[in-house]
């Protein structure tokens, strides 16, 4: 020991690097609960799905029902999985018919048109919406939307209904919609807005010709992440829908529907034992369903997200 | 020889100055705009009516009841019902959610930022995290009411606000991992080079700079994990709470939750003798809910304004 640094000494106290070494594991445990959830989640929606498959004794048939009036009749074993899934997507459609335009236009009116004090107070509102639960959307849904916008317009027999169910989710997803479409607008460079107006391109061009398109794969990520919020949606469809757990297919967006989310909620309110046979074993069925429906798409969503970051 | 002609050249100076000062009306910019416009007030209207329509739905019930609507129990008379069980639950659940997932989330977001490697292993945790926070709430219903419910009845004594509380937990993990990875991404990284450089270990260096730093995202996604945590029903559906009386509140026994009285009261019929009804119950614990979650939202929101602001002076 001539007064010069080993290479041990750089590396510190080992008590110290011993707790380094403890934290990490610690830390990457928690990190490891994740894989452990989504791993848990597969595992539960799997077991159910076999355990309702052995039930009806593999018999994929009761899956479609063929009789003259069919639908989802869980309580008399009648599982017409084209039910659920019409009321899903009828109601899933609804809602982007009103999420796309209000969200879209939010969205590139906060980005391309409002004065930054308007947008300072304009985008929290946003925020605050997004943040608003769902439970009571769907308190809006039956004590608002129904009696003071679709039964005056269309007056349908029932005043729970997919219209009215799936505007409500539309409400719900408006701002998702135009928070994930405004960060895309604002991630596309003002080089290139810049461009255009030098070339002498008024407003409406720039934003429609030039903002618009660069900003294409996030918008589109935006649709899908919103499709997959609004297939998800639980509470909304469970309250306006206007079927308590089963009902006919139909196809008239004024007739009372159930999604897939419904028939699960209804499915395991019922009944109080655990595993009542297929009935209530159908729940995982159409979980896993649901489960594969949504990961898709935000999938499919979240490449597009990734593709508006690489690009800018 | 004159090229441009002594008329031309005043239409086009005219033209120029139109624009400069904006006099020129370019009809598709305005429509454009008024476009927008008519998407953005009715989003706002939106807003407005619900906001409105809960609030005048709910002064009648506040009024009849008073601070009584808070500390009473669940009753069978919509004008003499309280939220008290409903309470009780929500704030389980939203002690669970900072017991549980934040030190959890924070946790994972700290490894993934500061410890674990860029490779395929970190990358498939991010993506799956990332999945997580789309998977739709009553899918982690499924998976409360099998693992909490059922596997962990030792513990959970089955449909309790114990299982509430972590199958909420399990579901705002995503967001408060994702908030905080985002937070601690913008800490600068000469930050940490200087920690290392006075040989800080990794832990230390997180401990006393990163996660200092970080402390405001971190609180925002806190904050917006409890207000969503507080506003979800449909995994309490799953895991089996319930919908009618509820005498005693308790840990170990039958629970409910405000989502949970504002679903079963908005589906029961009003009398319609002009009194207090179950719509103006439920709409009372919807302005309670609301105003929780609202108050979340907005300290959530002002903590994430605070913070950039902070960070652009940086």
């Amino acid at each position: 020991m001539n007064g010069l640094l080993a290479v041990a000494d750089l590396r510190g106290d080992p008590r110290r690097r011993a707790h380094d070494r403890r934290m990490r594991r610690l830390l990457g445990g928690s990190a490891l609960v994740t894989i452990v959830v989504s791993a848990l989640i597969l595992f539960v929606l799997a077991r159910g799905t076999l355990d309702f498959l052995r039930s009806v004794g593999w018999d994929f048939g009761i899956l479609r029902d063929s009789s003259k009036a069919p639908g989802w009749f869980p309580r008399r074993e009648r599982f017409d999985l084209l039910t659920i899934f019409a009321g899903s997507v009828i109601m899933g459609m609804i809602a982007m018919l009103v999420a796309v335009p209000l969200g879209l236009g939010t969205a590139v009116y906060l980005s391309e048109f409002a004065p930054s004090k308007v947008r300072k107070i304009l985008k929290p509102i946003v925020e605050v919406l997004a943040g608003i639960p769902s439970v009571i959307v769907g308190y809006f849904a039956l004590k608002f939307i129904a009696p003071n916008i679709v039964n005056p317009i269309f007056s349908p027999d029932q005043p729970r209904n997919m219209l009215v169910s799936g505007l409500a989710i539309g409400v719900l997803v408006v701002p998702i919609m135009a928070s994930i479409s405004e960060d895309a607008l604002r991630a596309v460079p003002s080089s290139l807005r810049e461009a255009s107006y030098g070339i002498g391109a008024r407003k409406s061009t720039t934003t429609i010709r030039v903002v618009l398109p660069a900003a294409v794969s996030g918008i589109v990520a935006a649709f899908i992440i919103a499709t997959s919020r609004a297939i998800g949606e639980t509470m909304v469809a469970a309250m306006a829908g206007g079927r308590d757990g089963s009902g006919p297919r139909t196809l008239n967006p004024l007739e009372p529907g159930l999604t897939m989310t419904a028939a699960m909620t209804n499915a395991a309110g019922g009944t109080d034992q655990v595993n009542a046979g297929a009935p209530f074993q159908v729940l995982f069925f159409v979980g896993l369903l649901l489960f594969m429906m949504t990961m898709t798409l935000n999938v499919i969503g979240d490449r597009f997200v990734q593709r508006v970051r690489q690009q800018y | 020889m004159a090229i441009v002609t002594d008329s031309q050249r005043s239409v086009t100076r005219s033209e120029v100055h139109q624009a400069i000062t904006r006099q020129n009306k370019h009809i598709p910019t305005i429509a454009l705009g008024v476009a927008l416009l008519v998407a953005v007030s009715f989003t706002l209207l939106t807003l407005f009516a619900l906001l409105a329509r809960i609030i005048t739905q709910a002064i009648p019930a506040l009024t009849e009841k008073g601070s009584g609507f808070l500390t009473d129990t669940i009753g069978s008379e919509a004008s003499k019902v309280g939220i008290w069980p409903g309470l009780f639950g929500s704030f389980g659940i939203g002690l669970g959610v900072l017991v549980i997932a934040v030190p959890l989330g924070v946790g994972a977001a700290i490894y993934l930022e500061e410890y674990a490697k860029k490779n395929a292993m970190t990358r498939f945790i991010i993506v799956n995290i990332r999945n997580l926070a789309g998977v739709p709430a009553v899918i982690y219903g499924v998976l409360g009411l099998i693992i909490f419910v059922g596997w962990l009845k030792p513990v959970t004594n089955g449909g309790t606000v114990i299982a509430a509380a972590l199958t909420l937990a399990i579901l705002v993990l995503p967001v408060v991992i994702i908030t905080s990875m985002e937070a601690i991404r913008a800490v600068p990284l000469g930050l940490r080079d200087a920690g290392y450089g006075i040989g800080a270990s990794r832990w230390e260096v997180t401990r006393d700079h990163v996660i200092p730093y970080a402390m405001p995202g971190i609180l925002t996604g806190t904050v917006l994990a409890l207000a969503r945590a507080l506003g979800e029903a449909a995994p309490l559906i799953m895991i089996g709470a319930i919908t009618g009386l509820l005498p005693e509140t308790s840990l170990s026994g039958k629970f409910t939750a405000i989502p949970m009285l504002i679903y079963s009261w908005s589906g029961r019929p009003d009398s319609g003798d002009g009194g207090v009804g179950w719509s103006n119950a439920a709409a009372a614990a919807g302005l309670v809910l609301l105003v929780l979650v609202l108050a979340f939202n907005v300290v959530g929101i002002l903590l994430r304004n605070h913070f950039e602001a902070k960070r652009v002076g940086t």
